[in-house]
C-alpha cells in the first residue's frame, strides 16, 4: 500500500516537472526561435565546409547527430539555468520531493525537445543533402530517433544537473558530457546512415546499432535516477 | 569531517614513503639501463620496441590509476562512514592516473609513427583510451568546482562511478566501429611468450617500477591534499573567530 502511494507520488511530481519544463519552453519559445535556427545553421555550415553533393549525402547522419548534440547543450543549459537561477532546484529540494523523480520528468521533457529538434534535422537533410529513405528505412530512423533522444534527455539532465549554479557550466558541461555521448554518436551515426542506405549501407546493420542505444539510455536512466539525488544535493 | 587540530606533520614524508622511494629509484634505474643497453633490439620493430619499457607500464598503471579512483569513490559512497581519506585516495589516483594516460598516448602515438607510419589510427583501444583520458580530466574539473569538501568528495565519487558505466560503453561501441590494435604479444591466449628473457624481464621490471612511482605519488599527493584541506578549514575557522572576536570586543 505505502510502496504504491511512493509510486503515485513519484509519477505525480515527473509529470508536474515535465509539464512545467514543456510549459516554460511552450511560452519562451527559446528551442524553437533559438535553438531550431542555431541547429538549422549548422547543416547549412557543414555543407559549405563539405561543399560536395556526394559527401554530404554519405556523412549526413553524422551531421544530423553533431548538430542534435551541439544543440544538447544549449537546452541542457538553458533548462537548468531557469531551475537555479530563482533557486528553484533547491525549493524543490527542501520540499523533500524525490529528485529521481525530479530528474525523469526533466529528462522526457529535454527528450520530446530533442525529438522535434531531429524532425527538423532529418527534414533539413532531406532539403539539403538529398538524402532518401525507404518505408523499412523509416521504421529504423524512427526507433533510431526515439532510442537516442532518450539516452540523451538522461544523460543531459544528469550532467545538466550536476553543472547546474557553477562557475564556468558553459564549458565544463561539454567537457564532461561529449565523451560519454560518444557511443550515441557512433551508434545513432550508423543506423541513420543504414536507414539513408549512405555508403551502400543495409537497412539491417542498423539495428544492432539502435540495441547499443537502447542499452545506453537503460543504463544512464537507470543510473541517472540513483545518481542525480547525490549530484544536485548541498 | 576533517579534524581541526594542525596537522602532525609538516611534510609528506614518512619512512614508508622513503624505502618505496628508495626502491623506485633503484628499478627505475636498471629499467633504464637494460631498456635503453642491455635488451636487443628486435628483428621486426628495430630500435623502436624499446618505447614499449615505458608505453606498457604507463598504460597498466594509467589502467590501475582509474580503477583505484573508481573503487575508493565506491567505498566513499557507499561505506557508513563516508572517510575523507577515501576522496583523497580517489582524486590523487585520477591525477596520477590523467598523468600516466598522457604518457602512454604520447609513447604510443611515436611508436605508431614508426611502426604504422602514423601519429593516430582510429582503433578501439587508442580512442577508448582517449575518451577514458577526457573523462577523468573532466572528473578532474568536477574536483575544481565550488563547494565544501564534502561536495566535492560526493559530486567526484558520483562522477568516478558513472565513468565505470559509461567506459565500457564507450569501448564496446568503439569495437563495433572498428579494429587495428597491435594483439597482446605477451599475454598470448595460447600462454606462448614469443619474446626474448631479456626483454620480457625487462618489461616486467618497468611495470614493478612504474608501480612504485603510482604508490609513491599517491602517498605524497593524498597527503598534501590533505594538508591544502586542513589550511582552508583552518582558514575558515580563523575567519569566523576573528570575527567573532569582533563582537566581542564591539
Amino acid at each position: 500500500m505505502k510502496k504504491t502511494a511512493i509510486k503515485t507520488a513519484k509519477r505525480r511530481v515527473a509529470s508536474a516537472v515535465f509539464i512545467k519544463d514543456l510549459r516554460i519552453e511552450a511560452r519562451s519559445r527559446v528551442v524553437t526561435n533559438q535553438v531550431l535556427p542555431f541547429a538549422g545553421l549548422i547543416m547549412v555550415m557543414f555543407a559549405f565546409a563539405l561543399d560536395n553533393d556526394d559527401v554530404l549525402q554519405r556523412v549526413a547522419g553524422g551531421l544530423i547527430w553533431l548538430a542534435t548534440i551541439f544543440s544538447l547543450f544549449i537546452i541542457v543549459q538553458r533548462s537548468f539555468a531557469i531551475d537555479t537561477s530563482d533557486s528553484a532546484l533547491d525549493s524543490l529540494r527542501v520540499a523533500g520531493i524525490d529528485l529521481s523523480a525530479v530528474f525523469l520528468g526533466k529528462a522526457i521533457a529535454l527528450s520530446l525537445q530533442l525529438i522535434a529538434l531531429d524532425i527538423v534535422l532529418i527534414a533539413a537533410a532531406f532539403l539539403l543533402y538529398q538524402v532518401q529513405v525507404s518505408v523499412i528505412g523509416l521504421v529504423l530512423l524512427v526507433t533510431c530517433v526515439a532510442c537516442a533522444t532518450t539516452g540523451l534527455g538522461f544523460v543531459g539532465t544528469l550532467y545538466g544537473g550536476l553543472t547546474a549554479g557553477t562557475n564556468g557550466r558553459e564549458t565544463l558541461l561539454p567537457l564532461l558530457l561529449l565523451p560519454v555521448v560518444a557511443p550515441v554518436l557512433i551508434a545513432a551515426t550508423r543506423a541513420t546512415e543504414a536507414a539513408f542506405g549512405s555508403g551502400g549501407a543495409a537497412i539491417s546493420e542498423g539495428w544492432a546499432w539502435v540495441g547499443l542505444l537502447a542499452i545506453f539510455a537503460a543504463v544512464f536512466g537507470v543510473g541517472g535516477s540513483l545518481a542525480f539525488g547525490p549530484l544536485i544535493d548541498e | 569531517m576533517l579534524s581541526q587540530s594542525a596537522p602532525k606533520f609538516s611534510s609528506t614524508g614518512t619512512q614508508a614513503t622513503r624505502i618505496v622511494g628508495v626502491l623506485t629509484i633503484v628499478v627505475m634505474t636498471w629499467v633504464v639501463i637494460s631498456g635503453l643497453v642491455f635488451t636487443p633490439a628486435d628483428v621486426v620493430q628495430g630500435e623502436s620496441v624499446r618505447i614499449m619499457y615505458v608505453h606498457v607500464p604507463s598504460a597498466w598503471i594509467a589502467y590501475l590509476a582509474f580503477i583505484v579512483t573508481a573503487i575508493t569513490s565506491a567505498f566513499y559512497i557507499f561505506a557508513k562512514r563516508h572517510s575523507l581519506g577515501f576522496d583523497r585516495v580517489a582524486g590523487a589516483s585520477a591525477e596520477v592516473g590523467v598523468m600516466f594516460m598522457v604518457i602512454t598516448l604520447v609513447t604510443g602515438s611515436l611508436w605508431g609513427r614508426l611502426t604504422w607510419g602514423e601519429f593516430w589510427q582510429w582503433d578501439p583501444r587508442l580512442t577508448t583510451t582517449a575518451f577514458l583520458l577526457v573523462t577523468y580530466i573532466g572528473y578532474l574539473a568536477v574536483r575544481r568546482l565550488d563547494g565544501s569538501i564534502e561536495q566535492r568528495a560526493r559530486r567526484s565519487a558520483v562522477i568516478a562511478l558513472l565513468a565505470v558505466l559509461e567506459i565500457p560503453l564507450v569501448h564496446f561501441s568503439v569495437v563495433f566501429w572498428r579494429s587495428l590494435h597491435q594483439r597482446a604479444t605477451i599475454l598470448d591466449p595460447n600462454g606462448d611468450v614469443k619474446m626474448d628473457g631479456l626483454m620480457l624481464f625487462t618489461l616486467f621490471s618497468g611495470v614493478v617500477g612504474f608501480t612504485l612511482v603510482f604508490v609513491w605519488l599517491i602517498l605524497h599527493r593524498q597527503r598534501t591534499m590533505l594538508l591544502s584541506d586542513l589550511a582552508n578549514q583552518s582558514g575558515l575557522d580563523a575567519a569566523i573567530l576573528a570575527r567573532q572576536n569582533e563582537n566581542v570586543s564591539n
